[in-house]
């Protein structure tokens, strides 16, 4: 480009008059108010934010950890789902649930082994089977992040691996430090984020049930923990079920079998790290900064994390290193009417980046969500009148305010049950006996669910039929999957069987009008609350009404979570309600929370209800080793016969999820099985722009009308100040 | 005036001993070192060696105030309280239970908490002073009986109700401002402007009422009928003489906050999304990350504390007849 020549010409400038102090600042504020009256003075949303295709979105709870052998919520995934990728994931657009490849070339490669290694036909008996073998073949080429972890200099050295306290001391952030690099993702990284999972120094959730399955696994556990000064870089110790076999291509043998561990390879804890993350963030006077995993991700995905602020807000960007990835060309029937399937076969992602600010109260999210400042809400309870209506027929609709917004709804059920549970251990509720069973059965039938969810959850649930949600392999549909010891099924619809069928189970159970008929004594129960605020009284008061519809006397135990959670692991509680939301979609994931060996007196385990009935574990023991199939669903009826008969549960609910979006968030499909969601997305910015436009017009009259009616207040006083000043000067 | 000084810290030694040990005590007299173990590992699969490793890690596998085990003065230095409070007193805050640098959280974390807490408190102070010489001014008028009557009825209303009432208000149907957020430098001014007004006028009825009724009391003090008989016009009189001196109580009601500021308000940090130590501190007692919690009211006792020492010696400065010994 030619270099421009500019001439500086001086010219003459009139002197100003010279203007009162009132009267500049009249001027200031006039400009002040007149600037913006084109614009938001609400926005909420910096500038440098804005550029380019940028999705915003609130989150409540903060998370913790951005380290994947650690992270295991919900939020943190919401997060770390973008920027890690393990070797699978779920199908975007289909249902049921279905996994993928994501970093993985193709679907794993299973074997069968018996005790000497030789390799087994698939169809063995689970029993016969000592190992399997998982083989993985990654995609080669993919790359990480830009990090400074892999940066190197000129001689091929680590720029920033053996830094020193001082050449930390300019560093606060990541930013901080001047280069970045990358490297290719090779199989090694697999095996050694699975290495980290087993080391306790990094506390990993799940590493008590991996280390059930993986060969080597607690092995590697205990070696860490007896030995002194482990390295946290663990290249140099090796785990027998774990090998990469060559660059792209890593095993994992697992002891028997457990076709479960193909859902584990699409969780973030299987996601690849890089040895060089670990050497990098472990130099002293890093954790002193808060330079660690847990804040900083390092992954391979179509985002990067690059502000992780998360009292304020979270900011992922586009990955320049991202390989790109076609959005899928299929999905489930209804999704090419609904749009999901018009930017099939485009490079992925869409987003250029994707702000999430903090925001604890409902208030202030719902407000600026309508204000247009969030693409997605989820609907509160306060806003929930506002937002949705149900038609004539019970169908869920928008509001006519919504709709003129352009606002669009989603509904998914959540792969989650809620669940009021009896202790079996308990000498009245609990038991195998019959006497035990009827009442437990007349309990299920009296605590009206359908009640319950339109109550507190504004209709958004279906009542259990038993611990599967819809959308997992063994749920029967229609008349054939009620329950049928609580529900009948009428008009083609399951409706809950009447308090009289309830009364008289309590009477066959020796219970007649709440009465303990070999005692003499009215019958009391005791149910284990978490909490006893305002809104936990309301739900309290409702369920002590319905025991009350059989006479028994619910005596509400309130406690505080940590309590509640000591009860359960000793087995004193009686009566209690608790949730599951599944790890992967799998009726295994479900059946095992009333697994005998599973009980958490015993074993500290997810059943919490004490429940052990032979049939049934040796049942599950069956199931749980079976692919999906006729067999399977025949061995799932079995067992779902057992539990409705026994009722070790009363069964709850599953709680469905209503997400709304602007008109201008395409692709915005719920699921509630995966959550790398982002790169689907995609963001009609003009649309958004003009809304927000529209939306926002400050008014300004007010700050006049107030500053006049100031003036009407002030004027007053003054004139009566200034006459008593005058009348003493008198 | 030094030697006071240095007897009012030596007097806070004790005072922080016992509220550490109260704080301490409140906390493990609800949770166990093994429920907080847990519930920083999750609830779904820990098992106890899990649990047994993170509170190793932690420094929680230790007796809680008093260890049989140990020797001499061991008993009681190797225990829970004694490893996890002794760094307290040289400022060495250490690191929360989830990792992270609670010295560091903590200097960024008081600059939002600052940014809306001394603006609203000068404003408030400027504001209240004013109305209530007002008000002093025309006492038994119209005009003061309505004020006190405002000023009750600003009193009688909820905090939240100002907050969730000023964001409607302000930025929900007139949209001058965000309704909630935050950002760094000048860009956090737009965020600040809401919350300092709702503090400000939240403090109105409380202050001006407070103020008055010192004003009065100095109003109808024989200096002031002095100064009056000697023809000194009633703004002489208010700004000079009762202001002046009517500044100890106001001097103690502001300086014993000063140091408190940088903890933040809860609620308003809360509501507006502002990362401050208020916010830092709930997130702490929510996740009850003893950690944090310990430090933040070590923290809070020291300003406190410092706050009333800061109080003792503006009197000095605001009457010379005080004298510190």
């Amino acid at each position: 480009m030619a270099e421009s020549h500019f001439i500086t010409i001086p010219i003459p400038v009139p002197r100003p008059r010279r203007c009162g102090l009132s009267c500049r600042w009249s001027i200031v504020a006039v400009c002040v108010l007149l600037a913006g009256c084109d614009e938001s003075w609400n926005d909420p949303h910096g500038e440098a934010l804005g550029a380019g295709s940028v999705l915003y979105a609130s989150f409540s709870d903060r998370p913790q950890f951005m380290d994947p052998a650690r992270s295991y919520t919900s939020t943190a995934y919401s997060f770390i789902q973008q920027v890690y990728e393990p070797p699978l994931a779920y199908h975007y657009l289909k249902r049921p649930y279905e996994l993928k490849p994501l970093s993985a070339a193709r679907m794993p490669e299973v074997r069968y082994l018996d005790a000497s290694g030789n390799e087994l036909p698939p169809e063995t008996p689970a029993e016969q089977v000592a190992y399997t073998e998982y083989q993985v073949d990654i995609k080669p080429g993919i790359l990480y992040q830009p990090h400074p972890a892999l940066a190197r200099r000129e001689d091929g050295g680590y720029r920033y691996h053996g830094l020193t306290e001082a050449d930390l001391e300019p560093v606060n952030v990541l930013a901080d430090f001047a280069h970045t690099g990358t490297r290719e993702l090779v199989a090694e990284d697999f095996v050694y984020q699975i290495k980290r999972l087993a080391d306790p120094r990094r506390h990993c959730p799940i590493a008590g049930i991996i280390a059930e399955y993986i060969e080597g696994f607690s092995e590697f556990q205990a070696h860490i923990q007896n030995t002194e000064d482990v390295p946290m870089d663990l290249r140099g110790l090796s785990m027998s079920g774990v090998e990469s076999l060559s660059r792209y291509r890593y095993r994992v043998r697992l002891k028997g079998t457990y076709p479960q561990f193909i859902y584990w390879l699409a969780m973030p804890f299987f996601a690849p790290m890089p040895w060089e993350a670990d050497v990098f963030h472990e130099q002293p006077g890093m954790a002193q900064r808060n330079l660690t995993l847990h804040w900083y991700a390092l992954g391979t995905g179509p985002y990067m994390l690059t502000e992780n602020n998360p009292n304020l807000r979270m900011v992922l960007e586009r990955n320049p290193n991202f390989r790109g990835e076609p959005y899928p060309g299929e999905g489930e029937p209804g999704d090419a009417g609904a749009g999901f399937l018009a930017d099939a076969g485009r490079g992925m992602p869409f987003i250029d980046r994707a702000v999430f600010s903090l925001e604890k109260e409902n208030i202030p999210r719902w407000s600026k969500f309508l204000q247009g400042y969030y693409d997605l809400s989820g609907i509160g309870s306060d806003s929930f009148d506002q937002a949705i209506e149900y038609g004539g027929g019970g169908e869920v609709g928008l509001t006519d305010e919504m709709e003129a917004k352009g606002i669009v709804l989603r509904t998914a059920v959540d792969l989650t049950v809620f669940y009021m549970g009896f202790n079996m251990l308990d000498p009245v509720v609990g038991g195998y006996g019959e006497r035990s069973r009827l009442l437990r059965r007349a309990i299920s039938i009296a605590v009206d669910y359908e009640e319950n969810i339109s109550i507190f959850t504004n209709g958004r649930g279906i009542p259990a039929q038993g611990p599967l949600p819809p959308q997992i392999f063994g749920v029967r549909e229609g008349g054939a999957g009620i329950n049928p010891y609580v529900y009948r099924w009428e008009d083609g619809q399951a409706v809950r069987r009447g308090i009289e069928e309830a009364r008289a189970l309590m009477r066959r159970a020796g219970y007649q009008n709440g009465i303990d008929q070999e005692t003499g004594k009215p019958l009391v129960l005791y149910f284990e609350a978490v909490g006893a605020g305002p809104d936990a009284k309301a739900s309290l008061n409702w369920l002590r009404k319905q025991f009350a519809k059989l006479d028994i006397q619910l005596v509400i135990r309130a406690t505080d979570y940590n309590r509640f959670r000591a009860k359960m692991r000793k087995g004193t509680g009686q009566i209690f309600q608790w949730g599951w939301h599944a790890d992967y979609p799998d009726p295994e994931n479900f059946l095992f929370l009333l697994y005998g060996p599973n009980a958490q007196v015993d074993t500290n385990g997810p059943n919490s209800a004490n429940y052990k009935n032979p049939e049934y574990d040796a049942l599950f023991s069956q199931m749980k080793n079976i692919p999906n199939g006729e067999r399977r669903q025949r061995i799932i009826d079995r067992m779902m016969e057992i539990l409705r008969r026994d009722a070790p549960w009363a069964w709850g609910f599953h709680p469905v999820s209503y997400i709304l979006s602007h008109q201008w968030v395409h692709n915005n499909k719920p699921t509630t099985m995966s959550y790398n969601t982002l790169k689907y997305r995609r963001i009609d910015t003009e649309a958004r722009k003009a809304a927000i436009r529209e939306w926002n017009r400050p008014t300004v009259w007010p700050i006049w009308a107030g500053l006049v009616a100031l003036a009407l207040l002030i004027l007053p006083a003054l004139v009566g100040f200034l006459r008593r000043e005058r009348a003493r000067g008198r | 005036m030094t030697a006071y000084i240095i007897r009012r810290m030596l007097y806070a030694i004790p005072i922080l001993i016992g509220v550490n040990l109260l704080t301490f005590t409140l906390f493990f007299v609800v949770n166990s070192p093994d429920e907080v173990a847990r519930l920083h590992l999750g609830d779904k699969y820990t098992t106890p060696e899990q649990v047994a490793a993170w509170k190793q890690e932690h420094g929680y596998d230790k007796p809680l105030l008093y260890n049989p085990d140990a020797a001499g003065l061991d008993r009681l230095a190797d225990t829970i309280f004694y490893t996890k409070s002794v760094r307290l007193f040289v400022f060495d805050f250490g690191n929360s239970d989830s990792g992270r640098n609670i010295g560091h959280d903590i200097r960024q974390r008081m600059w939002p908490s600052l940014a809306i807490a001394v603006p609203s408190l000068l404003l408030g102070l400027l504001l209240n002073a004013t109305l209530a010489l007002m008000l002093a001014f025309f006492r038994a008028s119209y005009l003061d009986v309505g004020g006190v009557v405002l000023c009750v009825v600003l009193m009688s209303i909820s905090s939240l109700f100002y907050i969730i009432g000023g964001q409607y208000l302000v930025g929900k149907l007139l949209q001058l401002v965000p309704i909630s957020g935050y950002d760094t430098g000048f860009e956090a001014a737009k965020f600040l402007v809401l919350p300092v007004i709702i503090s400000v006028i939240y403090g109105i009825g409380s202050g001006t009422r407070w103020y008055r009724t010192l004003f009065l009391e100095e109003i109808s003090k024989d200096y002031v009928r002095t100064a009056r008989a000697k023809g000194l016009s009633e703004q002489w009189v208010l700004f000079r003489h009762v202001l002046r001196n009517a500044l100890i109580p106001i001097l103690t009601g502001v300086v014993v906050i000063l140091p408190l500021l940088f903890m933040g308000s809860l609620i308003t940090e809360s509501f507006f999304g502002i990362p401050g130590l208020g916010s830092y501190t709930i997130d702490a007692i929510q996740r009850q990350d003893f950690s944090i919690v310990r430090a933040m009211v070590f923290l809070g006792t020291v300003l406190y504390i410092l706050g009333l020492l800061l109080t003792d010696i503006s009197y000095t400065l605001a009457d010379p007849r005080i004298r510190l010994r």
